[in-house]
């Protein structure tokens, strides 16, 4: 089991105020991520989950029960650092141990469970060496291979993949994943790349500014985002807002268009444009396009894109795949 | 970022050593100061009576008070010159590319670890000795007449074995330092067509202030307190000639037993040590916050 | 710059300091040389340097004609006792401030720093008082808790500065793999800090082993340590040279070994971590 519920917590640092009252309900098994700017308070959130910080006020309860001062070794939870946070004395074998001879199980049930991890996460050959002598994803493997031996009721990650480099970052996403099918124990995820967040999430809470934003799927986040904030934060590259004139339509401010929802044209459409730079990726183009009001936006198009830097060109969206957002950001809802 | 609990568990694993530390130095120096305003001499048993500021009055009008203080000055900035500059020169030195480094090294660290009475009585019978010293022999060699170092400068000759103590200390701060400097602001000089002399004002030493003043401040609060040499080699004369504050101190108060007038004394040089201390920790202050 | 100038100018910097280090070395070495001559080589108005007839008399008649040994027992038990006691004091107290940290935890450094800054005149009368009506003077017991409390802000702040560098979030996995708060120290902190610990406590020992006020001021026949022994000899009995030479040797040699091991965490120990 692996259910937790957050009611009515806040965090006080001194006297700053990091997390406002906020209400979470994660459901046993899910994968969640908490995604946001760095200081949005997602990681002091999911410490305060951990036992790590005092929790200022409201409720923690894990699976029904109230932990909100339970010590962090009490909670049955495992975490996965952004260090990793290896003790660098001890050997892989003794690292992943380490929690299980806390608990006091017995030496045969150790070794096996220490065999079934490091095969499950390919460490075999790596168990009589020390942290430092391994590679930043085998470390991030056995940082792994420590929480999930203790079986714990919940998984808390905490930027894990953040100092690995790009390709590893990919292929550690896919293997947390895999585990999390294979395990389908709960884990929260916390992280600043919503492209992680987007790739792995059952559900995402979009933090700022030490509030949820908006929770859901990542589909719905990226269809339905809340306000302007979660637009621009889920897609990437991310969304463009034009400003609207105040004589077309009352409330909306803003309109919102995705880079890969705009119709390119040499003809004809809503908005006239330069192109500036383009960025060739192959499979597709990014070109940077000022408009004649002065905003300049990203637009998605094809791989084999024929513009030139200076050419001219008329821009529209596709149809229902625009976002209006009125004077305080709040998305207007329209009738689809 | 912390939970109550290791809050908690912090304050008690604190305890120890704030408790002891504060018993360490409330108590003694509140004895001291109820000392320095009463007449109490070990010899003269009876009445301990109140004199108000009297052995304050005695301690600061004495002679031999401002003889000793000045000779304290004179110690202190003696020794902080000689192993200052030579302690850059030594730094500078050792940075260079030199075949045996480490054996330098070592050999220049050495005289730091030797015990202060070692180190006194080899200078002053060894060495100093206008008889039997190295140094007698070697300016008679050389047809000078021997020195007779303790008789006719005591100060200097302290100063000397003081600083020979310490200057391996000052290196080894301004070594650490000069090795921290950025070589790309060196190459970047060079560059520049900055030479030899220009590239060490201007970018060397201010690099090296901030150790500079480390090590200014953390000899004086040593060298405030320098006793063992001075009582092995002079026992501070001839008359009050090589006293220092901390030896006059000890002179009046385990020596003529005189309490009061001893613990006022004290008072003088904590006061004195803590102007000192005040300019350190302001220094140490900072690096704690960077 | 050519390579030939470049290797002139690493040989005249060679030649300047070894010749420099020579001379800030030479009243050691002198000093281990004349411990191996006779008196009257000793005092020679030519001195050689090592043409002479090498004896250990010197050293045998030290041992034998004081007790030398009692002295060097008691700078053992004096300066490892005070830095092994510290250690058992300090280590809690590096513990909370390097990992949980509050606004006073600066406030608290820097008082027990300036504790180490009290020049000890400021206290020497009522230590001396205190000393003399608890029996404590001349015992070992009252020395190794007078240098225990003078290193005390010293160690404290030496491991304080280790600790700082080992990251939090070690500490809290352990603390997640549910370590109670001894099994995080015992088998997380202490393993990981090790070399910082052992170079405080070597640091330490030099430190207690050198100190010449107290162990002078408070100790006589029984308790006194190599620094009082050695002391005795200012006066007649420096005058013999080879003797006092091989005393002074024996009290420093031990100590200059452990020093030149300890040179690099010397830096940051004795700078308060102002230079590093």
């Amino acid at each position: 089991m692996g259910s937790i519920t957050l009611k009515q917590v806040t965090k006080n640092f001194d006297e700053v105020n990091v997390i406002k009252p906020l209400d979470l309900e994660i459901k046993d098994g899910e994968f969640i991520v908490f995604v946001g700017p760095s200081g949005c308070g997602k990681s002091t959130l999911l410490r305060m989950i951990a036992g790590l910080e005092d929790t200022t006020s409201g409720n923690i309860e894990i699976d029904g029960q109230d932990a909100t001062h339970t010590p962090p070794a009490k909670r049955g939870l495992a975490m996965v650092f952004q260090s990793y946070a290896l003790y660098p004395h001890m050997t892989v074998r003794n690292n992943i141990a380490f929690p299980l001879k806390r608990a006091k199980v017995s030496p045969a049930e150790i070794e096996s469970k220490i065999a079934n991890a490091a095969k499950i996460l390919n460490l075999t050959d790596y168990l009589d060496r020390k942290p430092g002598q391994l590679s930043g994803g085998q470390r991030q493997r056995v940082a792994i291979g420590r929480a999930i031996v203790r079986q714990p009721s919940a998984f808390l990650f905490d930027e894990p993949l953040s100092n690995l480099d790009a390709s590893l970052r990919v292929n550690m996403r896919l293997e947390i994943s895999e585990l999390h099918k294979s395990l389908s124990t709960t884990m929260i995820y916390v992280t600043h790349d919503q492209v992680e967040a987007m790739t792995m999430a059952d559900r995402i809470a979009v933090f700022n500014g030490g509030i949820i934003e908006q929770v859901g799927t990542p589909l719905e986040l990226y269809k339905h985002p809340v306000n302007e904030f979660v637009a621009g934060f889920i897609g990437s590259p991310k969304m463009n807002f034009i400003a609207v004139p105040q004589s077309e339509d009352k409330k909306t401010v803003n309109l919102g268009i995705r880079p890969e929802h705009f119709i390119i044209s040499q003809e004809q459409g809503t908005y006239k444009g330069t192109v500036g730079v383009i960025e060739h990726l192959g499979s597709e183009s990014f070109l940077h396009v000022t408009l004649e009001c002065g905003t300049t936006v990203t637009v998605k198009a094809d791989g084999d894109c024929p513009l030139q830097y200076g050419d001219a060109i008329f821009l529209s969206a596709q149809e229902n795949k625009t976002h209006k957002f009125d004077k305080n950001g709040l998305t207007i809802k329209t009738t689809l | 970022m912390a939970t109550t609990n290791s809050r908690t568990l912090a304050r008690f694993m604190l305890l120890p050593s704030v408790t002891l530390l504060l018993a360490w130095m409330i108590v003694p120096l509140c004895m001291t100061l109820y000392f320095s305003f009463i007449d109490y001499n070990l010899l003269v048993p009876g009445e301990k009576e109140f004199v108000g500021f009297l052995n304050y009055e005695f301690f600061l009008t004495d002679p031999a008070f401002f003889e000793s203080f000045f000779n304290t000055l004179l110690l202190v900035t003696g020794v902080l010159l000689i192993t200052i500059c030579g302690g850059i020169g030594l730094a500078i030195l050792l940075d260079q590319a030199i075949w045996g480094r480490n054996y330098v090294r070592i050999m220049v660290l050495a005289p730091f670890f030797v015990m202060p009475t070692v180190s006194a009585l080899v200078w002053k019978n060894m060495l100093m000795n206008p008889v039997n010293g190295l140094f007698a022999h070697f300016a008679i060699w050389l047809g000078f007449d021997p020195i007779d170092f303790f008789a006719q400068m005591p100060l200097f000759s302290i100063i000397i074995i003081v600083s020979w103590q310490w200057l391996p200390f000052a290196a080894l701060i301004l070594l650490t330092a000069i090795q921290s400097l950025d070589r790309e602001q060196l190459e970047a000089a060079d560059l520049d067509g900055a030479g030899p002399l220009s590239k060490f004002f201007y970018i060397v030493l201010p690099h090296l202030s901030r150790a500079v003043t480390a090590v200014i401040l953390i000899e004086t609060i040593f060298l405030l307190s320098i006793f063992a040499e001075i009582l092995v080699t002079t026992s501070g004369g001839p008359g009050y000639s090589s006293t220092n504050i901390t030896y006059l101190i000890y002179t009046q108060s385990l020596l003529q037993f005189d309490v009061g007038g001893g613990s006022a004394g004290g008072i003088v040089a904590v006061i004195i040590a803590n102007i000192v201390a005040i300019f350190l920790m302001r220094l140490i202050g900072k690096n704690l916050e960077g | 710059m050519t390579i030939k100038d470049s290797r002139r100018s690493k040989l005249i910097y060679t030649i300047a300091a070894w010749t420099i280090s020579g001379m800030i070395f030479f009243p050691i070495l002198w000093t281990l040389i004349t411990s191996f001559k006779t008196e009257s080589e000793a005092i020679s108005a030519t001195p050689a340097l090592f043409a002479f007839e090498w004896t250990l008399e010197n050293y045998s008649d030290v041992l034998s004609r004081s007790p030398y040994f009692n002295h060097f027992w008691n700078s053992v038990v004096i300066s490892l006792g005070s830095s092994l006691l510290g250690l058992l004091i300090a280590v809690p107290a590096a513990w909370s401030m390097a990992f949980v940290q509050t606004k006073k935890t600066k406030h608290l450094l820097m008082w027990m720093l300036s504790t180490k800054m009290l020049p000890p005149v400021g206290v020497l009368i009522p230590i001396y008082l205190l000393f003399r009506d608890f029996g404590l003077l001349d015992t070992k017991l009252g020395l190794v808790i007078v240098m225990t409390l003078i290193n005390l802000p010293i160690m404290v702040w030496m491991l304080y500065t280790y600790f700082r560098e080992i990251p939090n979030e070690i500490l809290e996995a352990s603390r997640m793999d549910g370590a109670t708060i001894g099994e995080e120290i015992f088998h997380v902190l202490l393993p990981i800090a090790l070399p910082g610990i052992a170079s405080t406590l070597l640091l330490n020992v030099i430190l207690s082993w050198n100190e010449a006020f107290w162990t002078l001021i408070l100790t006589a026949a029984n308790a006194a340590p190599l620094t009082a022994f050695i002391a005795s000899y200012s006066s007649p009995e420096g005058l013999f040279y080879a003797k006092l030479s091989a005393a002074s040797a024996m009290a420093i040699v031990p100590i200059l070994i452990l020093g030149w091991f300890s040179q690099k965490q010397l830096v940051r120990g004795l700078s308060f971590g102002a230079v590093k």
